[in-house]
């Protein structure tokens, strides 16, 4: 097999991984870094982002907004020293994106402009047109070909961490193209990987997006936060679950069901006033827009599509010029996919599956409970998102953490001895088995196709915008099937090179468990939170029994451990989470309190 | 929209370097709807019908650049091309021309990311600015001048569109010459000089036949032709400027 030593390994070349890179080497140059990726860095999935990242730069704005917009958007779960951490870096994080050439929009003036977003109180989200993460990415990637010390592995599949004296000590990795094992042996190791929500049915998601670094430091026994809440986007294309960027409502879209009404004015969310006011209505938050959608379907006043319900995003009003100005790819997406011209008609959506709020259990500084191993990301749960991510939170969050990542990272490996090479590699070995083995083992029966489509399936009716307990329940009895099933894969490719049927059944395996973390630590909560909402008696937020992170822990083949930490509350006491009308005087109430 | 199924034969290359002497077609009934893009058709394959078939994919949405393919002799985004215009013709997908075939659908990109990591696709500045001076300014004008060139996906559609390229494939090509373009006009960079020798090198620009056939099929409108042909007059008045001024021309 072949070494390769670095300093620091990194799993993932996407926004956080890239960040990730650049800082390790920025913070120390001779530190040898071995970026991984299982695709070429710009195909990762930060590219399908679109809205923007937040950064507060208004003079009418401050960071203690940017604060409680997040606190209160993610029902009170985020570690409030960490959201403090986020938000205080934020705008500096773009400003480094800038000098590195990412093309923001600009105002007439050739300062930065930024647009709305839901559930931001004032404009903060800096944009690229339509096309914020590709620009952020393509940004990373190329200025990382700046520095000699980051060496690529492109097209390598990571199938193992290499765990060793009771810290993380390097990854094992397929090289795609010729099917060989490589042991990258690090001092310490970041996991950048990304998102799971792949195993939903109706998604936005890569076909990339599968889990793989949160399964990986799952299965050593790093215990995975806050798995139960899968943001659902309220406005993605039928059928495909292709994105329609929230920006279409930041810029002035509204949401109508079947009659033509802006239904949101319904739910708490309004009045219904002809141009966007942020936090109301289409600029509510995403869970609240999701579960709107819902209960219009419950009343049938959706409208019935091939694809199922669907209520119509109309942006008819804001006109062809803006709409090619400012939401380019929409328009693309729009016209070419489903053969609706935006500035003509209303466009069909419905909700789908997009992002993990949970991921692997890291502190402030990235690093998780075993020594070495770092991550940042959707991979990651730092504890910014809570219950419910905020849109523009994300793709900023990969600048920050992602820095702080590759700065931890490569301060603990000046603090390390290389390790045992010999007893890493026979680690090495028995992964390289292990990973051999789903192709190698006599012919199994199970096809890869029908156990992910049975997954994403049960994925849906369990654990879908609403929740039930017997629901949930079945969907965890169907996982712990699967996974049995699993066991017995039938992979009919036995060749090498670029043998893609084979890293699908690797990449299933780790689905399988990241959806299990999922389903049982919703099935364990017992309230209702952000986006995770219940019917069975359990429809309200219960602070004094789950205002509290779950903690998910690998069991092998039995059903995963579920135990709970503290959430850490600095400023911010739990309150009620107001939009629209009620929001605002909420809001003034408090401001009231205060001069009182 | 018609929404009833209906069967279309795809035809697809077939090469497996381990067990293929030499590519061959291999063809698949595929039922399909009229929203199924080709990329759709191909996991149909691979889920249900032949789990060995190899080709990249993620996004689905025309803006990672994975799927690039000839399709029908074309070079297309499988996920952006649909079933339905094709119908009821045999598609045909192939491997992306230009480029060595890895395995089946899928091509060796090592030249095209040696060609990216050569011409310096970065911000160079004479002084770098401190993040507390805050960012540059740059206006919607000067944004503009170079905003289209910096949406190449990478798809390498243009490579394989491009006749030059396809004979010879020192030629940096298309793609790199929009990204050489696209920092050369950016505001912010000073790095131009450092880049121009590449676009007046052997292979530089002026292998470029003005074809043309490389901006038709960029699904992002980049127009590579565009910055290829501006790159002409540039090393051009670059060369001549070289007798006239001591340290050559830059920006």
């Amino acid at each position: 097999m072949d070494v390769f030593k670095a300093d620091v390994a990194i799993i993932g070349a996407g926004g956080a991984g890239l960040r990730a890179a650049i800082a390790v080497t920025e913070s120390d140059p001779t530190l040898t870094v071995a970026l991984i990726s299982k695709v070429y860095p710009m195909r990762s999935h930060t590219v399908a982002a679109e809205g923007g990242a937040a950064g507060v730069v208004q003079s009418h704005d401050s960071l203690e907004h940017h604060f409680h917009d997040t606190v209160a958007g993610g029902d009170w779960l985020c570690e409030q020293d960490v959201v403090d951490y986020f938000v205080a870096h934020c705008t500096e994080e773009l400003v480094q994106m800038e000098h590195w050439g990412c093309p923001w929009s600009r105002k007439p003036d050739g300062h930065i402009n930024v647009r709305a977003f839901g559930g931001m109180k004032i404009e903060r989200t800096w944009f690229a047109a339509d096309k914020s993460g590709f620009h952020m990415l393509h940004t990373l990637f190329q200025t990382s070909l700046k520095y000699p010390s980051i060496k690529r592995f492109d097209e390598h599949f990571c199938v193992d961490l290499v765990v060793e004296d009771g810290r993380v000590q390097g990854a094992v990795t397929i090289g795609i193209a010729s099917g060989e094992f490589t042991l990258i042996e690090a001092k310490s190791v970041i996991v950048a990987t990304g998102g799971a929500a792949r195993v939903f049915r109706e998604n936005t998601n890569g076909g990339i997006v599968t889990g793989d670094g949160m399964a990986l430091a799952y299965r050593h026994g790093v215990p995975l936060r806050d798995m139960e809440f899968v943001q659902y986007h309220p406005t993605c294309m039928p059928g495909t679950g292709l994105l329609f960027t929230e920006a279409c409502r930041g810029e002035g879209g509204f949401l109508l069901n079947k009659d033509g009404y802006r239904y949101l004015q319904d739910y708490g969310l309004g009045p219904a006033l002809p141009t966007p006011v942020n936090k109301a209505m289409e600029l509510g938050p995403r869970d609240r827009l999701s579960q709107a959608f819902w209960y219009e379907q419950q009343k049938g006043r959706t409208i019935e599509g091939p694809q199922g319900s669907v209520v119509h995003l109309d942006l008819r009003h804001l006109g062809e010029k803006k709409l090619r100005e400012r939401l380019p790819l929409i328009y693309e997406l729009a016209e070419e996919f489903l053969g609706v011209d935006p500035a003509l008609t209303p466009i069909p959506v419905r909700p789908a599956a997009h992002y993990t709020m949970g991921g692997i259990l890291v502190d402030g500084k990235c690093a998780a409970p075993l020594p070495g191993l770092y991550a940042a990301g959707e991979c990651s749960s730092v504890g910014i998102h809570g219950a419910n991510r905020l849109g523009s939170n994300s793709l900023v969050e990969l600048c920050v953490f992602g820095k702080v990542a590759g700065e931890e990272a490569a301060k603990f490996s000046r603090t390390v001895a290389p390790g045992n090479s010999s007893t890493l590699q026979q680690q090495a070995e028995l992964a390289q088995q292990r990973a051999t083995n789903v192709v190698r083992k006599g012919k199994g029966t199970e096809r890869i196709s029908s156990l992910r489509r049975e997954m994403a399936e049960s994925m849906e009716r369990g654990c879908g915008i609403y929740r039930m307990g017997d629901e949930m329940q079945r969907t965890c009895d169907k996982l712990t099937e699967l996974r049995q099933r699993f066991m017995n894969v039938n992979v009919e490719d036995k060749s090498r090179v670029f043998n893609t049927e084979w890293l699908l059944a690797i990449e299933l395996g780790y689905q399988l468990d990241v959806a299990q973390a999922m389903a049982v630590s919703a099935l364990h909560r017992r309230e209702s939170r952000g986006a995770h909402q219940r019917l069975d008696g359990y429809t309200e937020r219960d602070d004094v029994n789950f205002l509290k992170h779950s903690l998910v822990t690998y069991a092998g083949e039995n059903t995963p451990n579920i135990s709970y930490g503290a959430v850490k509350i600095t400023h911010s006491q739990p309150a009620v989470r107001a939009y629209g009308a009620a929001g605002e005087k909420a809001d003034a109430a408090e401001a009231a309190g205060k001069i009182a | 929209m018609n929404t009833s199924e209906r069967m279309i034969t795809m035809e697809v290359l077939r090469y497996r370097p381990e067990q293929d002497e030499t590519p061959f077609f291999q063809q698949f009934l595929v039922p399909f709807t009229d929203d199924m893009s080709v990329l759709q058709g191909l996991q149909y394959i691979k889920d249900e019908l032949e789990g060995s078939l190899s080709f990249r994919w993620s996004c689905r949405m025309a803006i990672c650049g994975s799927c690039g393919m000839m399709i029908n002799g074309v070079p297309k985004l499988a996920c952006h091309t649909f079933l339905r215009d094709t119908y009821p013709n045999t598609l045909r997908v192939e491997a992306l021309a230009h480029f060595p075939i890895e395995r089946d659908l899928v091509i060796v990109m090592d030249d095209f990311m040696a060609k990216l990591e050569s011409i310096r696709p970065y911000i160079i500045a004479d002084t770098p600015r401190a993040l507390s001076e805050g960012e540059y300014l740059q206006t919607p004008a000067q944004l503009d001048l170079y905003e289209q060139f910096s949406s190449c996906i990478n798809c390498l559609l243009c490579y394989a569109a491009c006749p030059q390229y396809g004979l010879n494939s020192k030629f940096i090509g298309p793609g790199a010459m929009a990204l050489v373009h696209r920092y050369n006009l950016d505001s912010r960079d000073s790095g131009s000089a450092q880049r121009m020798p590449l676009v007046h090198a052997e292979e530089g620009v002026f292998n470029c036949t003005a074809v043309g056939y490389c901006s038709q099929v960029c699904p992002k409108k980049v127009d590579p032709a565009n910055a290829v042909n501006i790159n002409k007059t540039e090393s051009a008045k670059d060369y001549f400027l070289r007798f006239v001024t001591p340290k050559g021309a830059g920006k």
